[in-house]
């Protein structure tokens, strides 16, 4: 699996990099430098690693995380039940939508009813339903969206276990 | 558009949605992207920071490049008069990463909360999630756990040109 190639290839200085770099990047002239130095590395050597674990997919994205609903937008979590000889073309055309910013595929042990999970993110509230709307058709099945109502407080970031 | 949010922000996050250019002056790159001066660029970025239309600045990582293998997304039905209480106190367990309330599409979605837990086996998922239930008591009438076996997107937020 490559996701679990790429565990391999992460070192000290790279697990620290993700620990400390969740969030809090400067705003600076030069915040790559700022950011080196609070980590006891040089800015080029900063900049090297996080190119490889962007290549290498250790890193998803490195920079700012919006929440759209606060620029007026929507961010809605979105689920399919797919039927498996289908299962390929419906990913496709899932994914083929700029909307639709993940997606992944969930079983349980309890033959839950869906097993494609999508978010929809989306720059107006009217959006979501015109995205789900254009997916149903496009796809042929039905989707389901789980607005959230509410969100309860977390600690959000993740340590390295790799 | 919300007011806080003007068409030069919204340029300053199409260009920056993909990633921060990896470069020594990434805010002076975006402000020659922009025609905008770097000081505004900062200035702009720390105000969406503020304003929280920026959650964080930084990395973010694949969950399974760094060890976490195994992510599960946990689901109970439980009642509603007493969502909020409970949805607080499974937030607060250091192990769940994300908590909300959403609603239920009956008759073949009952679970109303959704508690996402990440960990190196399903077995330490299952293990987490055998805490949420004793913590919910008997109040809670059904869960389930969904465990993701495949990213089939990550992109995040991608605003159209």
């Amino acid at each position: 699996m490559r996701e679990a190639l790429a565990a391999a290839i992460i070192d000290a200085t790279d697990r620290a990099i993700i620990d400390h770099l969740q969030g809090g990047f400067p705003i600076c002239e030069r915040p790559y430098a700022q950011a080196a130095a609070a980590l006891g590395i040089g800015e080029d050597e900063l900049l090297e690693r996080l190119q490889r674990l962007l290549d290498a997919r250790v890193l998803t994205r490195f920079g700012p995380m919006f929440q759209v609903e606060r620029m007026g937008g929507a961010f809605v979590l979105a689920a399919m039940r797919v039927p498996e000889a289908n299962w390929q073309q419906v990913v496709d055309i899932v994914n083929a939508f700029p909307a639709v910013a993940h997606n992944y595929r969930r079983e349980s042990d309890r033959a839950c009813p869906f097993n494609m999970w999508f978010v929809l993110a989306t720059e107006t509230a009217d959006g979501i339903a015109a995205a789900v709307r254009t997916i149903e058709a496009a796809s042929g099945l039905p989707v389901f969206a789980f607005p959230k109502l509410r969100e309860y407080f977390v600690e959000m970031k993740l340590p390295v276990r790799a | 558009m919300s007011e806080s949010f003007d068409a030069v922000d919204r340029r300053l996050v199409q260009a920056t949605q993909a990633g921060l250019p990896l470069v020594s002056r990434p805010y002076h790159s975006l402000a020659e992207q922009l025609g905008i001066t770097p000081a505004e660029v900062m200035a702009r970025l720390a105000r969406l920071l503020e304003s929280g239309i920026v959650r964080r600045i930084g990395a973010v990582p694949n969950h399974y490049a760094i060890g976490y293998t195994a992510n599960g997304m946990s689901v109970w039905d439980v009642p509603d008069e007493r969502i909020d209480e409970l949805g607080e106190r499974v937030g607060a367990l250091d192990f769940v990463t994300h908590a909300y309330h959403r609603p239920r599409r009956l008759p073949e979605w009952p679970y109303n909360l959704f508690a996402m837990v990440h960990g190196g086996s399903r077995a330490e998922v299952l293990a987490k999630v055998a805490a949420i239930a004793e913590l919910l008591g008997p109040v809670c009438r059904a869960h389930d756990v969904l465990f993701s076996t495949r990213i089939l997107k990550k992109t995040g937020l991608r605003l159209g040109a």
